[in-house]
């Protein structure tokens, strides 16, 4: 539809997710998400798809598997204590290569923690979260509209390459309302004849499996998938920048963070500071190009997160030990302003190390 | 040529089990082989194989199967069902996969009454990891894990699952069997193949509990365990089909 | 003349079909297969009726049984 509307966003990723030809959703309620199964829930019987509230966040994410294993596109989502619950779910999904995506609208912890929006579930997304060396996809959009985009991005990229893809939202985004449009993907959905769907047609039987008991074999599939990760490191990054290449302090946030700290560099800006911003949109993989691009050009990078420090980490390896890298983050929910955010910002540039 | 009046289901691939001597699961894999041969569904059929002594029959099955996390069968044999409602999907589960760690799971698909069938291997241990108590443990019963016996003070009393589920309307069917003489093989065989009618018909979930050995965790020999089982087993989950629809005689 | 023919080499030695056969023809042969298991062997055919018990019960497809 060419027309735009008015959603909110988690309700805008359920529509996105019918719109890229996702037909089977297996979901648990959890604040701030809530409203994502149960749009879901008056969504798919309405296109014939399936729709399950499951016992659990794990049964959810073990019903994914089988549905991926099957050969469906499809969908669980959840917040961040039901994330947890996935990992081990996820960490099959991904060991036997089969293709879904994961929502997480992440809210403030650790344990039970709080109902507002957090970026504390960055390492859990990034650097694993289950057990064993794989890696999510992990998309980090800023807007209702790349809620949008970025979920039918990421049954394309499930497919593609046979593996999990999350979508890092947070609570700031999922309840937000914003005026979107639905463009349905270019790509085909590839074939999937490795799916079980009953042996008939087919002279081998297929088997959806993460178990390689040999070491040996192991060893082969791990390399395979590592491989795998390879190539989608090669292709798959994907940022914005914004008034870099004169910037002397460049800011680094991602989703809601992004979007205060977007205000606070045109404020910035507009007083005469050389501020600039890089904004990963994919958290894995991280994208490294444009920190080695202003490392030699920049004096410092801070880097902006709804948490304790976790992307920081990232932005530092990029950066290689070239320039110095700051942090400032805020945790529990608390979302600072853009006039805060510029407090930080000038205090680095007039040499007085940030916070 | 010898006209051959018993051999290796289709279902089944010739190649050897690893089970240990004795094992039942090599006699309940064989059932359910056949079982699905006589119904004619191997080609429409994805078998659902748990984290246990039988993680490994996805090499066993010759139709498509799904190796699915600990306990989480039922849920990934949920989401293969609802994609492909038109296939005989089932589980196949021992006592920690199903009764511990899967309980949630279990209980969950049989309330719904998803239309798939489940193998219940109950041998009231936990086989794969080396003889630790399994929630089917018999009070008393030596494991690696209740050394002195379980205790009922601490560990409580065993649960029988076959008469936990039958308090579920969304149980269609539910057998308690054993494989430990010819007459009760046959009688497990037909309730296995009555559980795969009840998918077939749609009519909902249904389950077999098999009664089984672990001579090697119980410290016997097969025909020691065997006897074991009769004696201390089957009092405790006497055999027998709990519920059924009404036309099946009992 | 039914006859049951064994899978030497797939036998674990556990005896469960010797407790079954009702001519009490099926035994554990005094020697070794290829895995060091003593095997299940049958030890007067012209007795065998067929019942097919023995078959039934091995839990690893050892026995075929011919006609």
């Amino acid at each position: 539809m060419a027309e735009k509307i008015l959603m909110k966003g988690n309700e805008a990723i359920g529509e996105a997710a019918v719109v890229a030809g996702c037909r089977y959703y297996f979901g648990y309620p959890i604040t701030p998400q809530s409203e994502l199964i149960e749009y879901m829930a008056r969504r798919m019987p309405q296109v014939e798809g399936v729709f399950l509230q499951a016992e659990s966040e794990v049964a959810a994410i073990n019903m994914v598997y089988g549905a991926a294993g099957a050969g469906a596109r499809v969908m669980t989502s959840s917040s961040s204590p039901g994330i947890s619950l996935k990992q081990e779910g996820i960490s099959y999904i991904a060991g036997a290569e089969l293709p879904c995506v994961i929502v997480n609208i992440v809210r403030g912890g650790p344990g039970l923690g709080s109902i507002q929006p957090g970026q504390c579930d960055y390492f859990q997304a990034t650097k694993g979260g289950g057990h064993g060396d794989y890696h999510n996809i992990v998309l980090a959009p800023n807007s209702v509209q790349e809620l949008v985009d970025m979920t039918i991005l990421a049954f394309d990229l499930a497919d593609k390459y046979r593996n999990p893809v999350m979508l890092l939202g947070d609570g700031a985004l999922g309840q937000m309302m914003e005026p979107v449009e639905f463009k349905p993907s270019q790509s085909v959905p590839p074939a999937k004849p490795w799916a079980v769907t009953g042996p008939k047609g087919r002279s081998e039987t297929n088997i959806i499996n993460s178990l390689h008991i040999q070491p040996d074999a192991l060893e082969k599939h791990n390399i395979h998938l590592q491989e795998k990760y390879s190539t989608i490191r090669a292709n798959e990054v994907r940022y914005e920048a914004q008034y870099t290449e004169d910037a002397d302090l460049i800011l680094v946030a991602y989703g809601i963070t992004s979007r205060i700290a977007q205000s606070a560099m045109e404020k910035a800006r507009a007083d005469g500071l050389k501020v600039g911003m890089i904004r990963p949109i994919t958290v894995w993989p991280f994208p490294v190009k444009p920190f080695i691009e202003t490392a030699p050009t920049a004096k410092a990078f801070l880097a902006l997160e709804l948490s304790a420090g976790q992307m920081v980490e990232d932005v530092r390896l990029a950066v290689n030990g070239v320039r110095p890298v700051y942090h400032y983050g805020r945790t529990g929910g608390m979302m600072p302003s853009p006039k805060e955010l510029l407090g930080q910002i000038t205090k680095i540039l007039n040499g007085k190390e940030g916070n | 040529m010898a006209e051959v009046m018993f051999a290796r289901p289709k279902s089944l691939r010739d190649i050897p089990f690893h089970y240990c001597p004795g094992c039942h699961h090599g006699i309940i894999h064989r059932l359910v082989a056949e079982v699905i041969d006589e119904l004619g569904v191997r080609e429409k059929t994805i078998g659902v194989v748990p984290v246990g002594c039988a993680v490994l029959a996805y090499d066993y099955f010759n139709f498509d199967t799904v190796q699915a996390a600990h306990g989480r069968a039922p849920a990934a044999a949920t989401g293969v069902k609802r994609v492909h409602p038109d296939a005989v999907v089932f589980t196949y589960q021992g006592d920690g996969d199903l009764a511990a760690i899967g309980c949630a799971e279990i209980v969950h698909a049989a309330a719904r009454s998803e239309k798939i069938t489940t193998i219940f291997v109950n041998n009231a241990i936990y086989g794969m990891t080396g003889g630790q108590m399994a929630p089917t443990t018999l009070v008393d019963q030596v494991t690696t894990t209740s050394p002195y016996g379980r205790k009922q003070g601490s560990a409580g009393n065993p649960i029988r699952v076959s008469e936990m589920l039958s308090s579920l309307d969304g149980v269609k069917f539910i057998a308690r069997v054993a494989v430990n003489n010819p007459a009760n093989m046959a009688k497990a065989k037909a309730a296995i193949k009555k559980a795969f009618e009840i998918q077939i018909k749609g009519e909902g979930f249904a389950i077999v509990e098999v009664l089984s050995t672990c001579p090697t965790n119980w410290g016997m020999t097969p025909l020691e365990s065997v006897a074991w089982m009769e004696k201390n087993m089957m009092p405790y989950y006497p055999l027998g089909v709990l519920k059924a629809p009404e036309e099946v005689a009992k | 003349m039914p006859k049951p023919v064994f899978n030497e080499d797939r036998c674990k030695g556990c005896e469960l079909c010797t407790a079954v056969c009702p001519k009490k023809i099926v035994v554990i042969a005094n020697r070794f297969n290829s895995k060091g298991y003593r095997p299940a062997t049958c030890t007067d055919e012209s007795q065998c009726i067929g019942c097919m018990l023995c078959a039934k019960t091995c839990p690893d497809v050892v026995i075929e049984i011919h006609k």
